[in-house]
């Protein structure tokens, strides 16, 4: 499998990455030796061993429900660029 | 499995321009989305609690801070398999959490927690009613938990949307359906059984108003009897049940009218608008429908242990179903009443307090289903809000039960409680509503009333047995309604033979 310029593009656009003209045909490349070392890695024989999705051979932890947080937004809106009325302000978005 | 067709018109049935008649088969599937009912969020500290000051329950991992980590929430899990448990589903004892890539302002991190290969509850299975006293099976394909986003605010300023990040990591399980259902009405039969279902195993507060019970539903058409899927729109902002039967059906009469008009649907996200009553496309975020899943790093694999299950096993609360067949085994309920009563968990509540007092059961269940649901219906509320508490309620109908007063009287000593005037003991005694049970003193009111009445006791006496209704209401309009019916049909019968 290889990826085309074209779908580079869309990718960066999906993940709102600003890849320039001169960028994408180096990207693509880079991208495809990728790839390439994914398909050597499909060629091993994995009959029988169960997927992993996490490296650590470990089991999430889990936390009482309790409320432990206090009110700190004074302090997360003071480090944003736009605030109002207790909100985050963005540019609008149209639905 | 049984189909039946949508009501949007006339059975489905259309003609098209050649004259050719074509009959169309509605599929719909739903999306739940159930808020959990927990403390905290579901991947850290902050509370959940509804209509605080915007911003304020939102943390550093709630905003996607850098250098937090998400740590699971013991009681999302739990009840998330109750949830399986409850439905008889296969529950997933390695679960994974996975991340689902899109941007929006209200999704802080770029992507929301939510899961996706392995999602914690299986298969499963619900049974509904379909209205003509049959019941259907409709499949759960899974059930995964994931975060909530916060929410987008457009009108709060003319150049700015406002975001209020309080919602962002609230823990939803978010049920999926097989496409099973043929009809707006079946759709609703599902929501509503699974709606009731989340408040009885107390996972769920079930306000859609407040957003704690969101339906999203898939609809498509085909022609009867077509093996292939058609392609469905989702439909999405539906607060309401009835707003869902309405979307639904909105959206079947504008899919059969592209398809009939020889055009083709294109899957899309459509929004209900309620006050247009009409669905329509959504920001178009087909082009970006790739939300790029991967397993999220930050989160390590969910084991459900054994001893969990059991646990969890062992505290399940009694299901609806059970409760059910425990009101027709035990207190002798029709099948009828038993579905009405358990249908809702409130009511089921409502009427068993009822009983704890002491009231007759079969008296309960007529006069919650009678009565208290008409008056509860008019005022346009329902049982959690009711003024007359249970207990209340209870007092009244066992006065019924022992003849203090008849259920005539009853309903207007009702609609007193209603109106906060006091207990039923209260009103029916500064009312003077207690029931003449002196059969001396009615005996007296029936001898004046055959005197006064001579034309109509000959007719009776002449066979026109039917008249025995007019003394009944004579007798009644005499005593203010306060004689007790038996008695004075006994009395009559007597006294005109």
């Amino acid at each position: 499998m290889s990826l085309s310029e074209q779908q580079v593009k869309e990718i960066a656009y999906l993940a709102r990455l600003s890849v320039d003209d001169g960028e994408v045909e180096q990207t693509t490349a880079e991208l495809n030796n990728i790839l390439d070392l994914m398909a050597d890695l499909a060629k091993i024989d994995t009959q029988g061993v169960s997927p992993m999705s996490h490296p650590l051979n470990m089991s999430q932890r889990l936390r009482e429900d309790e409320v432990s947080e206090i009110d700190q937004s004074q302090e997360f809106q003071a480090i944003a660029p736009q605030t109002g009325k207790n909100h985050f302000l963005v540019p609008t978005v149209i639905e | 499995m049984q189909r039946i067709n949508s009501k949007v018109r006339p059975i489905g049935i259309h003609d098209c321009q050649k004259g050719c008649s074509m009959v169309w088969e509605t599929v719909i599937g739903l999306e739940i989305h159930s808020q959990l009912k927990t403390k905290s969020k579901i991947f850290s500290g902050a509370s959940t609690a509804f209509g605080a000051t915007p911003n304020s329950q939102a943390c550093a991992v709630d905003l996607g801070l850098p250098g937090v980590l998400p740590v699971l929430n013991k009681e999302v899990v739990k009840m998330a398999v109750t949830f399986g448990l409850a439905i008889d589903a296969k529950i997933n004892k390695r679960s994974i959490f996975a991340r689902k890539n899109y941007f929006y302002p209200d999704l802080p991190k770029g992507y929301q927690i939510s899961q996706f290969e392995l999602p914690i509850v299986g298969e499963g299975e619900i049974e509904i009613s379909t209205g003509d006293g049959k019941v259907k099976k409709v499949g759960i394909t899974r059930a995964h938990l994931e975060e909530d986003a916060g929410k987008s605010i457009h009108d709060l300023y003319d150049d700015y949307t406002a975001v209020d990040l309080n919602r962002a990591g609230t823990p939803l399980l978010e049920i999926v359906s097989d496409p099973d259902m043929s009809s707006a009405k079946e759709a609703v039969a599902y929501a509503k059984k699974i709606h009731a279902l989340v408040q009885y195993i107390g996972i769920c507060d079930g306000n859609m108003q407040e957003g704690s019970f969101r339906c999203d539903a898939n609809v498509s058409i085909r022609k009867q009897g077509a093996e292939k899927l058609g392609t469905r729109a989702e439909l999405k902002n539906i607060n309401s049940f009835k707003f869902l039967e309405k979307a639904i059906n909105l959206e079947v009469e504008r899919q059969q009218d592209i398809l009939e008009e020889g055009g083709s649907v294109v899957q899309e996200t459509r929004l209900y608008d309620a006050v247009k009553n009409e669905t329509r496309s959504m920001r178009s975020k087909e082009e970006a429908n790739d939300y790029r899943y991967f397993p999220d790093p930050d989160l390590l694999p969910v084991d459900i242990d054994d001893e969990l299950l059991e646990q969890i096993r062992s505290n399940l609360p009694e299901l609806p179903t059970e409760k059910k067949q425990r009101f027709i085994n035990d207190l002798g309920l029709s099948d009828y009443d038993a579905e009405v009563l358990t249908s809702q968990k409130a009511v089921a509540d409502y009427f068993e307090a009822m009983l704890d007092v002491g009231a007759d059961s079969k008296l309960s269940a007529n006069w919650v289903m009678g009565e208290l649901s008409a008056v509860l219906k008019k005022n346009q509320t329902d049982i959690e809000n009711c003024p007359v508490s249970a207990q209340a309620f209870a007092e009244l109908v066992m006065r019924i039960a022992d003849d203090t007063i008849s259920g005539k009287i009853a309903k207007d000593v009702f609609k007193a409680m209603w109106q906060g005037e006091g207990s039923a003991d209260e009103i029916i005694n500064s009312k003077g509503l207690k029931q003449m049970t002196d059969s001396g003193a009615i005996e007296g009111i029936i001898e004046k009333i055959i005197a006064n009445n001579s034309a109509q006791v000959e007719q009776y006496k002449g066979g026109n047995t039917k008249l025995l209704g007019f003394f009944v209401g004579q007798v009644m309009k005499a005593t203010q309604g306060k004689a007790n019916p038996k008695q004075v049909n006994q009395l009559l019968n007597e006294k005109l033979s």
